[in-house]
Protein backbone atom coordinates (compact mmCIF):
# COMPACT_ATOMS: atom_id res chain seq x y z
CA UNK A 1 0.00 0.00 0.00
CA UNK A 2 2.85 2.28 1.16
CA UNK A 3 4.26 2.10 -2.22
CA UNK A 4 1.17 2.70 -4.43
CA UNK A 5 0.75 5.82 -1.97
CA UNK A 6 4.51 7.23 -2.90
CA UNK A 7 4.10 6.16 -6.55
CA UNK A 8 1.16 7.76 -7.52
CA UNK A 9 2.54 10.98 -5.15
CA UNK A 10 5.96 11.71 -6.62
CA UNK A 11 3.80 10.59 -10.10
CA UNK A 12 1.88 13.64 -9.48
CA UNK A 13 4.70 15.93 -7.92
CA UNK A 14 7.23 14.86 -11.16
CA UNK A 15 4.35 15.64 -13.86
CA UNK A 16 3.07 18.88 -11.87
CA UNK A 17 7.03 20.15 -12.12
CA UNK A 18 7.88 19.29 -15.52
CA UNK A 19 4.28 21.23 -16.48
CA UNK A 20 5.46 24.34 -14.54
CA UNK A 21 9.02 23.98 -15.95
CA UNK A 22 7.33 24.34 -19.66
CA UNK A 23 4.54 26.55 -19.15
CA UNK A 24 5.64 29.45 -16.91
CA UNK A 25 7.92 32.41 -18.10
CA UNK A 26 9.75 33.30 -15.14
CA UNK A 27 13.23 31.21 -15.33
CA UNK A 28 13.98 30.80 -11.97
CA UNK A 29 10.69 28.99 -11.39
CA UNK A 30 10.98 26.89 -14.52
CA UNK A 31 14.59 25.80 -13.20
CA UNK A 32 13.68 25.01 -10.00
CA UNK A 33 10.84 23.33 -11.06
CA UNK A 34 13.08 21.58 -13.30
CA UNK A 35 15.66 20.58 -10.25
CA UNK A 36 12.95 19.47 -8.13
CA UNK A 37 11.38 17.24 -11.00
CA UNK A 38 14.51 15.79 -11.69
CA UNK A 39 15.24 15.10 -8.25
CA UNK A 40 11.37 13.32 -7.80
CA UNK A 41 12.37 10.99 -10.10
CA UNK A 42 14.98 9.65 -7.95
CA UNK A 43 11.75 8.09 -5.52
CA UNK A 44 10.62 6.17 -8.60
CA UNK A 45 14.16 4.38 -8.86
CA UNK A 46 13.77 4.25 -4.79
CA UNK A 47 10.49 2.45 -4.91
CA UNK A 48 12.04 0.15 -7.30
CA UNK A 49 14.61 -1.06 -5.13
CA UNK A 50 17.23 0.63 -7.38
CA UNK A 51 18.81 2.42 -4.72
CA UNK A 52 21.84 3.25 -6.68
CA UNK A 53 20.89 4.24 -9.71
CA UNK A 54 18.41 6.94 -7.56
CA UNK A 55 21.26 8.13 -5.41
CA UNK A 56 23.01 9.10 -8.65
CA UNK A 57 19.72 10.13 -10.50
CA UNK A 58 19.80 12.97 -7.18
CA UNK A 59 23.46 13.56 -7.67
CA UNK A 60 23.70 13.62 -11.18
CA UNK A 61 21.08 16.10 -11.84
CA UNK A 62 21.56 18.23 -9.34
CA UNK A 63 24.47 18.99 -10.91
CA UNK A 64 23.28 19.03 -13.75
CA UNK A 65 20.43 21.50 -13.47
CA UNK A 66 22.83 23.77 -11.12
CA UNK A 67 24.99 24.64 -14.36
CA UNK A 68 21.83 25.21 -16.03
CA UNK A 69 20.87 27.84 -13.25
CA UNK A 70 24.66 29.68 -14.02
CA UNK A 71 23.74 30.02 -17.90
CA UNK A 72 20.24 31.47 -16.17
CA UNK A 73 22.25 33.82 -14.13
CA UNK A 74 24.28 35.36 -17.03
CA UNK A 75 21.94 35.28 -19.75
CA UNK A 76 18.55 36.52 -17.53
CA UNK A 77 17.51 38.85 -14.48
CA UNK A 78 16.27 35.83 -13.58
CA UNK A 79 13.70 38.22 -10.81
CA UNK A 80 11.60 39.22 -14.17
CA UNK A 81 9.43 37.66 -16.31
CA UNK A 82 10.78 36.42 -19.57
CA UNK A 83 8.74 38.11 -22.27
CA UNK A 84 7.73 35.32 -24.56
CA UNK A 85 7.72 35.37 -28.53
CA UNK A 86 4.37 33.36 -29.11
CA UNK A 87 3.88 31.79 -32.41
CA UNK A 88 0.62 29.86 -33.37
CA UNK A 89 -0.62 28.18 -29.82
CA UNK A 90 -2.67 25.54 -31.97
CA UNK A 91 0.15 23.95 -33.56
CA UNK A 92 2.33 23.68 -30.60
CA UNK A 93 -0.43 22.10 -28.58
CA UNK A 94 -1.01 19.55 -31.39
CA UNK A 95 2.30 19.18 -32.16
CA UNK A 96 3.05 18.40 -28.04
CA UNK A 97 -0.04 16.59 -28.08
CA UNK A 98 0.76 14.23 -31.05
CA UNK A 99 4.60 13.86 -29.53
CA UNK A 100 3.13 12.30 -26.02
CA UNK A 101 0.84 10.35 -26.96
CA UNK A 102 3.41 8.67 -29.95
CA UNK A 103 5.63 8.16 -26.66
CA UNK A 104 3.53 6.66 -24.88
CA UNK A 105 2.61 4.37 -27.91
CA UNK A 106 6.08 3.20 -28.48
CA UNK A 107 6.85 2.83 -24.82
CA UNK A 108 3.22 0.87 -24.12
CA UNK A 109 3.10 -1.57 -27.23
CA UNK A 110 5.72 -4.49 -25.87
CA UNK A 111 3.99 -4.05 -22.76
CA UNK A 112 0.95 -5.05 -24.20
CA UNK A 113 1.62 -7.90 -26.20
CA UNK A 114 4.04 -9.00 -23.61
CA UNK A 115 7.07 -9.23 -25.52
CA UNK A 116 9.56 -7.79 -22.69
CA UNK A 117 11.58 -10.45 -21.34
CA UNK A 118 14.45 -9.26 -18.56
CA UNK A 119 17.30 -10.37 -20.04
CA UNK A 120 19.38 -10.24 -17.47
CA UNK A 121 17.24 -11.14 -14.19
CA UNK A 122 18.21 -9.30 -10.96
CA UNK A 123 21.00 -12.03 -8.90
CA UNK A 124 19.60 -13.10 -5.51
CA UNK A 125 21.72 -11.91 -2.49
CA UNK A 126 24.05 -9.32 -4.59
CA UNK A 127 24.04 -6.24 -4.13
CA UNK A 128 22.66 -3.57 -5.99
CA UNK A 129 25.58 -1.64 -6.60
CA UNK A 130 27.02 -4.90 -7.75
CA UNK A 131 24.54 -5.63 -10.51
CA UNK A 132 24.78 -2.18 -12.26
CA UNK A 133 28.78 -2.92 -12.33
CA UNK A 134 27.98 -6.63 -13.24
CA UNK A 135 25.87 -5.42 -16.41
CA UNK A 136 28.06 -2.35 -17.02
CA UNK A 137 30.79 -4.12 -17.81
CA UNK A 138 29.56 -7.26 -19.68
CA UNK A 139 26.99 -6.85 -22.11
CA UNK A 140 27.09 -3.15 -22.13
CA UNK A 141 30.99 -2.74 -22.24
CA UNK A 142 30.94 -1.34 -25.78
CA UNK A 143 28.33 1.98 -25.16
CA UNK A 144 29.90 2.50 -21.79
CA UNK A 145 33.18 2.71 -23.72
CA UNK A 146 31.96 4.73 -26.55
CA UNK A 147 30.72 7.27 -23.25
CA UNK A 148 33.69 7.76 -21.94
CA UNK A 149 35.08 8.55 -25.25
CA UNK A 150 32.66 11.36 -26.23
CA UNK A 151 33.09 12.61 -22.99
CA UNK A 152 37.00 13.04 -23.19
CA UNK A 153 36.67 14.81 -26.49
CA UNK A 154 34.03 17.18 -25.46
CA UNK A 155 36.45 17.55 -22.18
CA UNK A 156 39.71 18.09 -24.31
CA UNK A 157 37.24 20.80 -26.65
CA UNK A 158 35.69 22.24 -24.06
CA UNK A 159 39.41 22.96 -22.29
CA UNK A 160 40.71 24.14 -25.73
CA UNK A 161 37.82 26.51 -26.40
CA UNK A 162 37.96 28.02 -23.12
CA UNK A 163 41.68 27.48 -22.61
CA UNK A 164 43.11 30.74 -23.71
CA UNK A 165 45.60 31.95 -20.86
CA UNK A 166 45.41 29.11 -18.88
CA UNK A 167 49.07 28.88 -17.97
CA UNK A 168 48.60 32.26 -15.84
CA UNK A 169 47.33 32.35 -12.69
CA UNK A 170 46.85 35.35 -10.82
CA UNK A 171 47.05 33.74 -7.65
CA UNK A 172 50.85 32.96 -8.47
CA UNK A 173 51.55 36.20 -10.09
CA UNK A 174 53.09 38.94 -8.45
CA UNK A 175 51.83 42.63 -8.24
CA UNK A 176 53.92 43.58 -11.22
CA UNK A 177 53.42 40.82 -13.92
CA UNK A 178 49.48 41.32 -12.71
CA UNK A 179 50.19 45.19 -13.81
CA UNK A 180 52.21 44.49 -16.98
CA UNK A 181 49.32 41.70 -17.87
CA UNK A 182 46.39 44.13 -17.21
CA UNK A 183 48.01 46.81 -19.52
CA UNK A 184 48.82 44.24 -22.09
CA UNK A 185 46.00 44.72 -25.07
CA UNK A 186 43.30 42.37 -25.22
CA UNK A 187 43.49 41.29 -28.60
CA UNK A 188 46.11 39.04 -30.15
CA UNK B 1 5.40 -3.28 6.80
CA UNK B 2 4.51 -3.99 10.37
CA UNK B 3 3.52 -0.61 12.86
CA UNK B 4 6.11 -1.43 15.03
CA UNK B 5 8.41 -0.64 12.68
CA UNK B 6 6.59 2.39 11.17
CA UNK B 7 6.58 3.64 15.22
CA UNK B 8 10.29 2.74 15.74
CA UNK B 9 10.86 4.70 12.31
CA UNK B 10 9.23 8.04 13.55
CA UNK B 11 10.25 7.83 16.81
CA UNK B 12 14.09 8.14 15.31
CA UNK B 13 13.17 10.53 12.63
CA UNK B 14 11.82 12.88 15.66
CA UNK B 15 14.25 12.62 18.60
CA UNK B 16 16.88 13.13 15.44
CA UNK B 17 15.41 16.66 14.90
CA UNK B 18 14.78 17.04 18.05
CA UNK B 19 18.64 16.44 19.00
CA UNK B 20 20.16 18.39 16.27
CA UNK B 21 17.98 21.81 16.18
CA UNK B 22 18.75 21.82 19.71
CA UNK B 23 22.46 21.26 19.14
CA UNK B 24 22.38 23.78 15.58
CA UNK B 25 21.35 26.32 18.11
CA UNK B 26 24.10 25.15 21.14
CA UNK B 27 26.58 25.46 18.27
CA UNK B 28 26.12 28.95 17.54
CA UNK B 29 27.16 29.50 21.28
CA UNK B 30 29.92 27.01 21.22
CA UNK B 31 30.98 28.83 17.93
CA UNK B 32 30.68 31.93 19.22
CA UNK B 33 32.86 30.93 22.84
CA UNK B 34 35.56 29.08 21.15
CA UNK B 35 36.50 32.02 18.75
CA UNK B 36 36.26 34.69 21.60
CA UNK B 37 38.70 32.92 23.59
CA UNK B 38 41.03 32.16 20.72
CA UNK B 39 40.73 36.04 20.14
CA UNK B 40 41.11 36.69 24.03
CA UNK B 41 37.63 37.96 24.53
CA UNK B 42 35.02 36.62 26.47
CA UNK B 43 32.32 35.99 23.79
CA UNK B 44 28.76 35.87 25.05
CA UNK B 45 28.32 36.54 29.20
CA UNK B 46 25.27 38.53 30.09
CA UNK B 47 22.39 36.12 29.54
CA UNK B 48 22.24 33.30 31.94
CA UNK B 49 25.70 31.80 33.80
CA UNK B 50 28.08 32.18 30.97
CA UNK B 51 26.50 33.61 28.79
CA UNK B 52 24.77 30.16 28.30
CA UNK B 53 20.87 31.50 27.54
CA UNK B 54 22.06 33.53 24.80
CA UNK B 55 20.99 30.67 22.69
CA UNK B 56 17.47 30.87 23.95
CA UNK B 57 17.67 34.53 23.70
CA UNK B 58 18.63 34.49 20.24
CA UNK B 59 16.16 31.83 19.42
CA UNK B 60 13.16 34.43 21.10
CA UNK B 61 14.77 36.91 18.55
CA UNK B 62 14.37 35.32 15.20
CA UNK B 63 11.09 33.67 15.73
CA UNK B 64 9.26 36.55 16.93
CA UNK B 65 10.97 39.04 14.27
CA UNK B 66 8.76 40.15 11.39
CA UNK B 67 9.30 37.81 8.21
CA UNK B 68 10.14 40.55 5.82
CA UNK B 69 9.37 39.77 1.84
CA UNK B 70 11.18 42.65 0.14
CA UNK B 71 8.84 43.81 -3.39
CA UNK B 72 11.29 42.56 -5.86
CA UNK B 73 11.75 39.14 -5.02
CA UNK B 74 10.76 36.56 -6.72
CA UNK B 75 8.37 35.65 -3.61
CA UNK B 76 7.93 31.91 -3.85
CA UNK B 77 11.40 31.08 -4.42
CA UNK B 78 12.44 33.49 -1.87
CA UNK B 79 10.53 32.03 0.81
CA UNK B 80 11.44 28.05 -0.21
CA UNK B 81 14.93 28.55 0.03
CA UNK B 82 15.57 28.39 3.92
CA UNK B 83 13.34 25.43 3.90
CA UNK B 84 15.68 23.14 1.63
CA UNK B 85 18.58 24.01 3.29
CA UNK B 86 17.50 22.77 6.64
CA UNK B 87 15.16 19.99 5.42
CA UNK B 88 18.22 18.36 3.48
CA UNK B 89 20.24 18.54 6.39
CA UNK B 90 17.96 16.54 7.92
CA UNK B 91 17.31 14.14 5.29
CA UNK B 92 21.10 13.68 4.97
CA UNK B 93 20.83 11.94 8.35
CA UNK B 94 18.57 9.04 7.89
CA UNK B 95 21.25 7.07 6.12
CA UNK B 96 24.07 7.80 9.32
CA UNK B 97 24.49 5.13 12.28
CA UNK B 98 24.71 7.82 15.49
CA UNK B 99 25.59 5.03 17.57
CA UNK B 100 26.06 1.26 17.72
CA UNK B 101 23.04 -1.33 17.97
CA UNK B 102 21.89 -1.18 21.92
CA UNK B 103 19.04 -3.19 23.62
CA UNK B 104 16.53 -1.39 25.93
CA UNK B 105 13.88 -3.51 28.07
CA UNK B 106 14.64 -6.31 25.48
CA UNK B 107 14.25 -4.61 22.25
CA UNK B 108 16.98 -3.66 19.86
CA UNK B 109 17.28 -0.35 18.53
CA UNK B 110 19.08 0.42 15.39
CA UNK B 111 20.01 4.35 15.60
CA UNK B 112 19.93 4.88 12.28
CA UNK B 113 16.70 5.77 9.78
CA UNK B 114 17.18 3.83 7.15
CA UNK B 115 20.06 1.48 6.43
CA UNK B 116 20.33 2.15 2.61
CA UNK B 117 23.06 0.18 0.68
CA UNK B 118 24.35 3.24 -0.90
CA UNK B 119 24.26 5.25 2.41
CA UNK B 120 27.64 7.09 1.60
CA UNK B 121 26.04 8.49 -2.14
CA UNK B 122 22.68 9.48 -0.92
CA UNK B 123 24.50 11.12 2.47
CA UNK B 124 26.35 13.37 0.15
CA UNK B 125 23.83 14.18 -3.17
CA UNK B 126 21.34 15.08 -0.45
CA UNK B 127 23.79 17.42 1.20
CA UNK B 128 24.73 18.39 -2.41
CA UNK B 129 21.17 19.20 -2.82
CA UNK B 130 21.72 21.98 0.17
CA UNK B 131 23.72 24.22 -1.60
CA UNK B 132 20.25 24.76 -3.79
CA UNK B 133 19.37 26.76 -0.38
CA UNK B 134 21.69 29.58 -1.02
CA UNK B 135 21.81 29.70 -4.62
CA UNK B 136 17.81 30.07 -5.06
CA UNK B 137 18.03 32.59 -1.99
CA UNK B 138 20.58 34.64 -3.69
CA UNK B 139 19.39 34.32 -6.89
CA UNK B 140 15.93 34.58 -5.49
CA UNK B 141 16.55 38.17 -3.60
CA UNK B 142 17.02 41.16 -5.91
CA UNK B 143 20.08 42.27 -4.41
CA UNK B 144 23.62 42.33 -6.35
CA UNK B 145 25.80 41.19 -3.42
CA UNK B 146 23.05 38.02 -3.33
CA UNK B 147 23.32 37.59 -6.57
CA UNK B 148 27.23 37.13 -6.32
CA UNK B 149 26.73 34.70 -3.49
CA UNK B 150 24.62 32.63 -5.86
CA UNK B 151 27.11 32.23 -8.45
CA UNK B 152 29.59 31.61 -5.90
CA UNK B 153 27.77 29.20 -4.33
CA UNK B 154 27.17 27.39 -8.17
CA UNK B 155 30.84 27.56 -8.35
CA UNK B 156 31.96 25.70 -5.01
CA UNK B 157 29.00 23.24 -6.11
CA UNK B 158 30.62 21.74 -9.15
CA UNK B 159 33.59 22.14 -8.20
CA UNK B 160 34.00 20.45 -4.94
CA UNK B 161 31.64 17.82 -5.57
CA UNK B 162 34.47 16.03 -8.00
CA UNK B 163 36.77 16.52 -5.04
CA UNK B 164 34.58 14.57 -2.70
CA UNK B 165 33.12 12.00 -5.18
CA UNK B 166 36.86 11.27 -5.95
CA UNK B 167 38.34 11.26 -2.75
CA UNK B 168 35.36 8.85 -0.64
CA UNK B 169 36.05 6.74 -3.87
CA UNK B 170 39.19 4.99 -3.12
CA UNK B 171 37.82 3.60 0.76
CA UNK B 172 34.95 2.71 -1.31
CA UNK B 173 36.80 0.49 -3.55
CA UNK B 174 38.79 -1.11 -0.69
CA UNK B 175 36.20 -1.94 1.33
CA UNK B 176 33.50 -2.80 -1.43
CA UNK B 177 30.72 -1.44 0.00
CA UNK B 178 28.50 2.51 0.01
CA UNK B 179 26.78 1.64 3.41
CA UNK B 180 28.43 3.58 6.24
CA UNK B 181 27.51 0.45 8.95
CA UNK B 182 30.26 -1.97 6.55
CA UNK B 183 32.51 0.68 6.87
CA UNK B 184 32.56 0.20 10.51
CA UNK B 185 32.30 -3.51 10.66
CA UNK B 186 35.98 -3.02 7.81
CA UNK B 187 37.59 -1.03 10.53
CA UNK B 188 35.98 -2.35 14.03
CA UNK B 189 39.42 -4.10 14.63
CA UNK B 190 40.55 -1.33 16.68
CA UNK B 191 43.37 1.69 15.76
CA UNK B 192 45.46 -0.42 13.29
CA UNK B 193 42.34 -1.34 10.84
CA UNK B 194 41.06 2.67 10.63
CA UNK B 195 41.11 3.44 6.77
CA UNK B 196 43.50 6.54 7.55
CA UNK B 197 46.40 4.72 7.65
CA UNK B 198 45.78 3.28 4.05
CA UNK B 199 44.12 6.38 2.88
CA UNK B 200 45.74 9.51 4.74
CA UNK B 201 45.85 11.54 1.54
CA UNK B 202 41.86 10.58 0.34
CA UNK B 203 41.40 11.71 4.29
CA UNK B 204 42.68 14.98 4.19
CA UNK B 205 40.93 15.67 0.52
CA UNK B 206 37.77 14.79 1.70
CA UNK B 207 38.13 16.98 5.26
CA UNK B 208 39.09 19.59 2.93
CA UNK B 209 35.68 19.19 0.69
CA UNK B 210 33.89 19.06 3.79
CA UNK B 211 34.98 22.85 4.69
CA UNK B 212 33.87 23.70 1.34
CA UNK B 213 30.73 22.19 1.23
CA UNK B 214 29.37 23.17 4.48
CA UNK B 215 30.82 26.53 3.54
CA UNK B 216 33.23 27.06 6.60
CA UNK B 217 35.96 30.09 7.02
CA UNK B 218 38.52 29.27 4.71
CA UNK B 219 35.83 28.66 1.81
CA UNK B 220 33.52 30.63 3.28
CA UNK B 221 33.75 32.73 0.48
CA UNK B 222 29.59 32.20 -0.14
CA UNK B 223 28.67 34.64 2.64
CA UNK B 224 32.13 36.35 3.31
CA UNK B 225 30.86 39.24 5.74
CA UNK B 226 33.66 41.77 4.76
CA UNK B 227 33.06 42.10 0.96
CA UNK B 228 29.38 40.71 -0.02
CA UNK B 229 27.53 41.46 2.95
CA UNK B 230 25.90 38.27 3.87
CA UNK B 231 26.05 37.04 0.61
CA UNK B 232 22.47 35.00 -0.04
CA UNK B 233 21.27 35.96 3.74
CA UNK B 234 21.46 39.93 3.17
CA UNK B 235 17.33 40.22 2.10
CA UNK B 236 16.50 37.58 4.82
CA UNK B 237 14.98 38.32 8.24
CA UNK B 238 13.88 36.29 11.01
CA UNK B 239 13.08 32.46 11.03
CA UNK B 240 14.31 32.69 7.15
CA UNK B 241 17.09 33.52 8.09
CA UNK B 242 17.66 30.92 11.13
CA UNK B 243 16.64 28.13 8.65
CA UNK B 244 19.98 28.84 6.93
CA UNK B 245 21.84 28.66 10.20
CA UNK B 246 19.88 25.47 11.04
CA UNK B 247 20.98 24.07 8.29
CA UNK B 248 24.46 24.37 8.45
CA UNK B 249 25.13 24.25 11.58
CA UNK B 250 23.72 20.59 11.19
CA UNK B 251 25.66 19.72 8.56
CA UNK B 252 28.74 20.54 10.35
CA UNK B 253 27.48 18.06 12.52
CA UNK B 254 26.78 15.12 9.98
CA UNK B 255 29.91 15.85 8.09
CA UNK B 256 31.47 15.20 11.89
CA UNK B 257 30.04 12.04 12.26
CA UNK B 258 30.50 11.10 8.32
CA UNK B 259 34.14 11.49 8.57
CA UNK B 260 35.11 9.24 11.79
CA UNK B 261 32.76 6.65 10.15
CA UNK B 262 34.73 6.34 7.01
CA UNK B 263 38.04 6.89 8.25
CA UNK B 264 38.49 6.89 11.75
CA UNK B 265 36.77 3.67 12.54
CA UNK B 266 33.38 4.75 13.51
CA UNK B 267 31.95 3.31 16.40
CA UNK B 268 34.38 0.53 16.44
CA UNK B 269 33.08 -2.55 17.83
CA UNK B 270 29.64 -1.46 18.85
CA UNK B 271 30.35 -1.33 23.02
CA UNK B 272 29.71 2.07 25.07
CA UNK B 273 33.35 3.07 24.62
CA UNK B 274 33.25 2.42 21.26
CA UNK B 275 30.51 4.84 21.28
CA UNK B 276 31.92 7.31 23.22
CA UNK B 277 34.91 7.48 21.04
CA UNK B 278 32.50 8.79 18.13
CA UNK B 279 31.19 11.08 20.04
CA UNK B 280 35.18 12.36 20.97
CA UNK B 281 35.72 12.23 16.83
CA UNK B 282 32.92 14.16 16.38
CA UNK B 283 33.37 16.48 18.96
CA UNK B 284 37.23 17.11 17.87
CA UNK B 285 36.12 17.60 14.17
CA UNK B 286 33.10 20.28 15.09
CA UNK B 287 36.04 22.14 16.91
CA UNK B 288 38.04 21.68 14.06
CA UNK B 289 35.68 23.73 12.16
CA UNK B 290 35.24 26.34 14.87
CA UNK B 291 39.17 26.46 15.41
CA UNK B 292 40.07 27.10 11.30
CA UNK B 293 37.45 30.15 11.50
CA UNK B 294 39.88 31.35 14.14
CA UNK B 295 43.38 30.91 13.05
CA UNK B 296 43.01 30.76 9.35
CA UNK B 297 41.84 33.63 6.35
CA UNK B 298 39.70 33.12 3.40
CA UNK B 299 40.65 32.40 0.65
CA UNK B 300 39.38 34.43 -2.78
CA UNK B 301 37.34 32.74 -5.39
CA UNK B 302 39.97 32.05 -8.06
CA UNK B 303 42.17 30.74 -5.47
CA UNK B 304 39.65 28.14 -4.53
CA UNK B 305 38.85 27.07 -8.07
CA UNK B 306 43.03 26.95 -8.70
CA UNK B 307 43.12 24.56 -5.16
CA UNK B 308 39.92 22.19 -6.61
CA UNK B 309 40.95 21.50 -10.45
CA UNK B 310 44.99 21.99 -10.37
CA UNK B 311 45.55 20.63 -7.06
CA UNK B 312 43.05 18.50 -5.32
CA UNK B 313 41.66 17.00 -8.26
CA UNK B 314 44.27 15.94 -9.93
CA UNK B 315 45.97 13.95 -5.98
CA UNK B 316 42.27 12.88 -5.90
CA UNK B 317 42.20 10.61 -9.15
CA UNK B 318 46.13 9.56 -9.12
CA UNK B 319 44.96 8.22 -5.23
CA UNK B 320 41.91 6.46 -6.92
CA UNK B 321 44.03 5.18 -9.89
CA UNK B 322 47.44 3.62 -7.20
CA UNK B 323 44.69 2.41 -4.68
CA UNK B 324 43.13 0.74 -7.68
CA UNK B 325 46.76 -0.61 -8.72
CA UNK B 326 47.57 -1.86 -5.04
CA UNK B 327 44.41 -3.80 -5.03
CA UNK B 328 44.57 -5.50 -8.39
CA UNK B 329 48.33 -6.63 -7.70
Amino acid sequence: MFEAIAFYLFAFLTITMFFITVTTSQALYALTALAAGMIFISAFFFILGADFLGAVQIIVYTGAVMALYAFGMMFFDTTREVKEKQGNKYIIIGLSTLAAILVVVIFATPMVSENIVALYPAIEGVGNTQEVGLVLFTKYLVPFEVAAIMLLVAMVAGIVLAGKKMDLSITLMNDEDLEKEKNKKVLS
Amino acid sequence: MDTAYLIETIIKVVVILLIFSALAGIGTYFERKVLAFMQRRLGPMYVGPYGLLQVAADGVKLFTKEDIIPTNVVALIFKIAPVITAATAFMAAAAIPFFPEFTVFGYTVHPIVADLNIGILYILGVMAVGLYGPLLGGMASANKFALLSAARTAAVFISYEVVSGLSILAPIMMVGSLSLIDFNEYQAGGISDWIIWSQPLAFILFWIAAFAETGRTPFHLIANDHEIIDGFGTEYSGMRWGLFFIGEYANMFFISFVIPLIFLGGFGDGTIFGALGLLGKVAFFFFFFLWTRAAWPDVRPDQLMWLCWKVLMPLAVINVVITGLVMMF
